[in-house]
């Protein structure tokens, strides 16, 4: 355990394990993968009770060079801890992500500084899991989800999508690895065209894959209108015939064309209605049992994260500040900015009294964010410390980690 | 004295009592607004009533398109006209009824007896004026200030919502301010004239949640300190829980369900509402629950066109309970418990399910 602890990059360890044999199956024609990812899904869950465990242990005494026998019996605990629904495969391992946007000024667009948009973020997500990114507006989780794809170019870090780094990949070789993550955007009025009809909008990356033929394809498009709950029959319609409601389902069915293993919902659900947004989150979930999809879910909505999330990662100004199971995080927080976002959720049941942790002022600009560790400014508890010198993500309890000097 | 109204006739209650003794400010009586589109009659609000006592906040909740938001403009007369006109109710602020009063006599009410904010702060602030010019012209035409007098309120008035370095804020634009100092500003140009009605329109959903924290523990205090009544409208379940003392549930222009918060959430009545309930994730691990993900359920379909809206109670289509009686008539408001009223054939159904 102490060896982890000084580790660089606190992942979890019990995602880290061979996720070739996935990986193997998604290159195989989409048609047929959708079906095989399926099987392998619920094999993948029955087996996780065991396999999981003795993956994780190789996984990590290989990462830290450090002999199985001796941290044999370590993780078992974090395995314990960590809710896990369907297997040790790591989809997507992200090291020390980094995304630094050049701030530019006068005639001659000098580089006068830099907003530290996202400022090393690792985490892993296993297959069938969700882990949920929240944090309030400009910390940076938007831009880890953009990263993650190459939507726009980390500045540094590794993203490792079934083991392969693909930040070094040209645009070329990057193109199968596209296949394997997509996107659900938040607003479902801007983010299809509108000249376009639902259907070829569905279809469009099969086409730009060159997947099947037209009948194939079209084919598809139906099945994954019916995935999704909508009729089949609305494939010629276009988007402005669709309720907000259906055009996240069409997000949702265009995302799942190319049969990816991973998806990035960016706020999927936050321009909803309450009613809607629950069929959406039904829909998300149901496709993650049927298909053991993993999903990084990026929202500021507390409540629908801790419903669809099995791990959640805490982000303020750019870094990660706690990262845990779910139920350690809402029900026993470290850092006290997770308690200070939690405390200030309004909880819907007038029965509930809660003493509130309110913070005063304003999330810190990230062009020029406060010293040391970035939360000084509004922390409760903050010391003399803290001003200088930035915490580091270390493992608090098992599973829990979190980047703070004083808990 | 709280009062109840009917569709057709008042009845007087003696429904609760706390707010019997404060008084009742505004009074709210089958107000309807519709619109005339080329799409047809849109009944926006339909025979909405409701009171407002002082010191009290109202949440008016529902999702978007049920008229809340309507409603709101409706007592403040700002629906545009054409398309959109109040054709029936009355509104009646301490006795009198606004309708009835002149354009130049409406000038006065606004921003003086009831004021607003609304949701998006940044585009209901004028970008080219200063935060203090912009207080200061509140105060200059409603309360005859000089303008030495209506600068000095309005650095007063910043300090009042807690904008630090009022003296300076008092000079800088809008767009130097963030979201939450902004909604602030607001909040300060609101209450410039001590209104007696404050009515906030969303005024939290644009902003970070640590932010609604804070801009909601103010609107409490001030409303303690001041008196003021708040109408809150919200499509957030939650700030109605933490902030409010009653509630409207509104779906498709019309009132389904009126009641105390604890009675609303212990014992809904409309199966609207209840359904609403259930279809939002409720933070069980907070709330002390050993395991989370029970699946949301869902309200199916989508909420009606208010161009063709069915015949009977305009939820049927979407209940689960509906009947034949409910597809053909709409039912009356009635009077469950003393100030639970709703407008639902089958309460007494949803009353003995299970309210999740």
């Amino acid at each position: 355990m102490a060896e982890r602890m000084d580790h660089e990059m606190p992942i979890m360890p019990v995602a880290a394990s061979g996720g070739h044999a996935v990986a193997a199956v998604v290159h195989a024609p989409v048609i047929a993968a959708m079906t095989a990812a399926a099987v392998l899904g619920a094999g993948a869950a029955a087996a996780s009770a065991v396999a999981g465990t003795a993956n994780a242990v190789a996984a990590v005494a290989e990462r830290a060079s450090v002999p199985a026998a001796a941290r044999a019996t370590a993780p078992a605990s974090n395995i314990a801890s960590v809710q896990r629904p369907s297997g040790a495969h790591p989809v997507l391992e992200v090291r020390d992500l980094k995304k630094h946007f050049p701030v530019k000024k006068g005639l001659l667009r000098k580089t006068v500084g830099q907003v530290y948009a996202v400022d090393g973020v690792s985490f892993t997500i296993g297959k069938g899991e969700t882990l949920g990114l929240v944090g309030e507006s400009g910390c940076g989780k938007t831009t880890v989800g953009r990263t993650l794809l190459r939507l726009t170019e980390p500045s540094g870090g590794q993203i490792l999508l079934g083991g392969t780094d693909v930040t070094k990949l040209s645009k070329a070789e990057m193109r199968p690895y596209r296949r394997e993550m997509q996107i659900i955007f938040q607003d479902p009025f801007s983010s299809l065209d509108p000249r376009m009809s639902a259907g070829t909008i569905v279809g469009e990356p099969l086409m730009v894959h060159g997947v099947g033929n037209a009948d194939e394809r079209r084919a598809r498009v139906a099945e994954l209108f019916g995935r999704v709950g909508l009729r089949p029959g609305q494939m010629d319609n276009f988007p402005h015939q669709f309720s907000g409601g259906q055009r996240q389902r069409l997000g949702i069915a265009r995302a799942l064309a190319l049969n990816p293993k991973l998806i990035i919902g960016d706020e999927p659900v936050s321009a909803l209605d309450v009613s809607i947004q629950a069929q959406v989150i039904n829909i998300l979930m149901d496709l993650q049992k049927e298909l053991g999809l993993s999903y990084l879910f990026i929202s500021h909505n507390l409540a629908v994260v801790e419903h669809i999330s099995h791990r959640i990662a805490v982000m303020y100004l750019g870094r990660i500040v706690e990262y845990a199971d779910k139920k350690t995080l809402f029900t026993a927080p470290k850092h006290p900015y997770t308690e200070a976002l939690l405390s200030a959720v309004p909880v819907p049941d007038p029965a509930i009294k809660r003493s509130k942790v309110v913070l005063q002022g304003d999330v810190p600009s990230p062009v020029n964010p406060p010293s040391g560790c970035h939360f000084h400014t509004r922390c409760p508890i903050a010391e003399a410390r803290c001003k200088i010198e930035a915490p580091k993500l270390v493992e608090k309890a098992p599973g829990q980690f979190a980047a703070c000097h004083l808990r | 004295m709280q009062e109840n109204m009917n569709t057709s006739k008042q009845v007087r209650t003696d429904a609760a009592g706390t707010a019997a003794a404060s008084g009742t400010i505004l009074e709210v009586e089958g107000l309807q607004t519709y619109f005339f589109t080329r799409q047809g009659l849109v009944k926006a609000v339909d025979r909405v009533s409701f009171t407002l006592n002082k010191s009290e906040t109202l949440a008016i909740v529902g999702e978007s398109g049920c008229g809340k938001s309507i409603t709101a403009l409706s007592l403040l007369r700002l629906i545009p006209d054409p398309p959109g006109r109040i054709v029936g109710g009355s509104i009646k602020l301490l006795g009198v009824d606004l309708i009835g009063l002149s354009e130049d006599q409406m000038r006065k009410v606004r921003g003086n007896d009831i004021s607003m904010i609304f949701q998006e702060p940044m585009t209901s602030l004028n970008p080219v004026m200063t935060i203090g010019n912009q207080i200061a012209e509140v105060l200059l035409l409603h309360q005859g200030m000089t303008k030495a007098q209506a600068h000095a309120k309005a650095v007063d008035m910043l300090r009042l919502v807690k904008i630090p370095e009022p003296e300076q804020r008092v000079k800088e634009y809008p767009h130097q301010l963030s979201g939450g100092m902004r909604q602030r500003a607001m909040i300060a140009i609101a209450l410039a004239c001590n209104p007696k009605v404050l009515i906030a329109d969303e005024p939290t959903t644009a902003l970070d949640v640590t932010i609604q924290a804070q801009i909601l523990e103010l609107i409490v205090e001030l409303q303690q300190r001041l008196g003021t009544a708040v109408i809150l409208i919200t499509h957030d379940l939650g700030v109605v829980a933490e902030t409010a003392q009653r509630v409207i549930v509104m779906y498709a222009g019309r009132k389904v369900e009126e009641a105390s918060v604890g009675d609303l959430f212990a014992k809904p009545l409309h199966p609207y509402t209840r359904g609403l309930m259930n279809s939002i994730p409720r933070l069980d691990l907070i709330r002390g629950a050993e395991t989370a993900n029970t699946r949301l359920q869902e309200i199916p379909g989508i909420v009606p066109a208010l161009t063709a809206l069915p015949k009977g109670c305009v939820f049927a289509p979407r209940c689960p309970l509906a009947e034949d009686r409910c597809r053909a008539e709409y039912p009356d408001y009635k009077q469950d418990a003393p100030g639970h009223w709703v407008a639902c054939w089958r309460s007494d159904v949803v009353a003995g399910g299970t309210s999740g």
